[in-house]
């Protein structure tokens, strides 16, 4: 067993935890943080992606012990209050869910992209980048249409901020 | 997964002091191979010491004719590099076609290397390059490093601590991704030295790991354009067959990457 000290959407958290617990598992099961799923377990679908230092990355694949320190960021936290983040909103508007299952990975991974590629984002650099993220449901074009919705109102977003 | 114990190293010495002291440890730098294995029952070793926080084990410099990439940098910090963009760019774009974003944050090139996956990527580029893989022991010419599928000339603890280049007159990689994977069903690396020496390396193809492929060097060195192999042809004997391709199918994929990596090294 080993204490992770970790801050989680912004709040400063300890758990004890066996060794070889997983990162997600931290976040589900000991902080109650179930927006983060698990959907393959192998490392392929990025249902369980969270960010970590600023880094989108699968919670599945990382021990709880990486990730000792670090600030950590999950679908609970990117929401103002009531206000949904641009990227969450921008989802919902173009229908870019229908069960729900990947989306949070989906909007962790799509932050992160927006992130990296500012304005600069097309379609193809869009669908090129959400490579590690699987959907069963929607046929990917409607979460295209939201993630590249989401990047114009992000820019606007930060122009206000 | 099975039980372990979790160190985090501080630097490369305690890593392998600690390494020492236990029964069956591994290494984990990004865990991309390391913890899908383990989840799998497949790997349980007693201890798992992360290399993922060394200092003097994480970037990228240049220095000379020689770029040299520690071995816990991750995928990501290679392929956004500006001073491996500028020193080898066919390195970085190799770096930015593994996996996908997330397991570029994460996954690492002495990871990749020592795990020595048969379709993956850096493999290619450090036997084309003539590359030289640096230990806490000693250094390893890419040649000597790379025995076969899953199998390097490692010793049981060493470390790997950074992987050097020399910065090549042309380079160019060009990749068949497997779409589910994203690992390469085929992928060639083609380079010319400084002093005109021509090295092309294949990942994705052979039974035995990643390869030179002789009959494309010759032709390259008389002729440095992708119209030099169009009457060549690489035989499909010793080539993976699986349900992804025939070993026909990747024999002609030796080819026709090479010829796309000469166009791009131009
Ligand atoms: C979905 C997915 C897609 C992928 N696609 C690709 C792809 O397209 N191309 C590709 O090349 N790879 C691909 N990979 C593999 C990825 O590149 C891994 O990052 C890499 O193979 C291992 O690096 P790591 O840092 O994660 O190593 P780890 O998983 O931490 O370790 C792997 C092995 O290397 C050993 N090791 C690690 N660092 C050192 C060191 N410094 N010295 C000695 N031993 C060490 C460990 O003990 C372990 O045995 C993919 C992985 C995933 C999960
Ligand atoms: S649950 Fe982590 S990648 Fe699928
Ligand atoms: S909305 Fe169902 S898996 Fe994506």
């Amino acid at each position: 067993m080993s204490t992770v000290k970790l801050t989680v959407n912004g709040k400063a958290v300890a758990v004890d935890v066996e060794d070889r617990t997983l990162l997600v598992h931290v976040l589900r099961d000991h902080l109650n943080l179930t927006g983060t799923h698990v959907g393959c377990d192998t490392s392929q679908c990025g249902a369980c992606v969270v960010h970590m230092d600023g880094r989108a990355v699968k919670s599945c694949t990382m021990l709880a012990g990486q990730a000792d320190g670090a600030n950590v960021t999950t679908i609970e936290g990117i929401a103002k209050g009531d206000e949904l983040h641009p990227m969450q909103a921008a989802f919902r508007d173009n229908h870019g869910l229908q069960c729900g299952y990947c989306t949070p990975g989906m909007i962790m991974s799509a932050i992160d992209i927006v992130q990296r590629h500012g304005g600069q984002l097309d379609e193809a650099t869009v669908r090129q980048e959400l490579e590690g993220n699987i959907c069963r449901c929607t046929g990917y074009h409607n979460i295209v249409k939201a993630v590249l919705d989401a990047a114009g109102r992000m820019k606007v977003s930060q122009a206000a901020e | 997964m099975y039980q372990t114990t979790y160190h985090r190293a501080s630097s490369v010495d305690e890593a392998a002091s600690l390494f020492g002291k236990s029964s069956e440890a591994k290494f984990l730098a990004g865990g991309q191979t390391l913890l899908p294995v383990m989840k799998q029952r497949l790997a349980g070793p007693s201890d798992v010491i992360d290399l993922g926080k060394i200092k003097d084990m994480i970037g990228v410099e240049a220095s000379g004719d020689t770029l040299t990439i520690k071995a816990a940098t991750p995928h990501y910090d290679v392929a956004t590099s500006d001073t491996a963009k500028k020193a080898i760019p066919a390195l970085a774009y190799l770096a930015s076609l593994i996996g996908d974003p997330a397991v570029r944050y994460r996954g690492t090139i002495g990871g990749s290397i020592a795990n020595n996956d048969p379709a993956a990527d850096y493999p290619a580029a450090l036997l084309a390059l003539d590359a030289t893989v640096k230990t806490n022991k000693r250094s390893i010419a890419a040649g000597d490093f790379f025995k076969g599928l899953f199998t390097t000339a490692l010793e049981d603890g060493e470390i790997i601590t950074a992987v050097s280049f020399p910065v090549p007159a042309k380079a160019g990689y060009a990749k068949m991704r497997h779409p589910a994977s994203r690992f390469a069903l085929t992928a060639v690396f083609v380079a010319q030295t400084k002093s005109g020496e021509i090295r092309v390396a294949a990942t994705g193809a052979s039974q035995s790991g990643v390869m030179r492929v002789g009959a494309i060097e010759a032709a390259l060195k008389a002729n440095w354009s992708p119209s030099a192999l169009d009457s060549i042809s690489i035989p499909a004997s010793g080539l993976l067959a699986d349900i992804h391709g025939t070993a026909e199918y990747r024999a002609n994929l030796v080819k026709v990457m090479a010829q796309r990596a000469v166009a791009a090294a131009g």
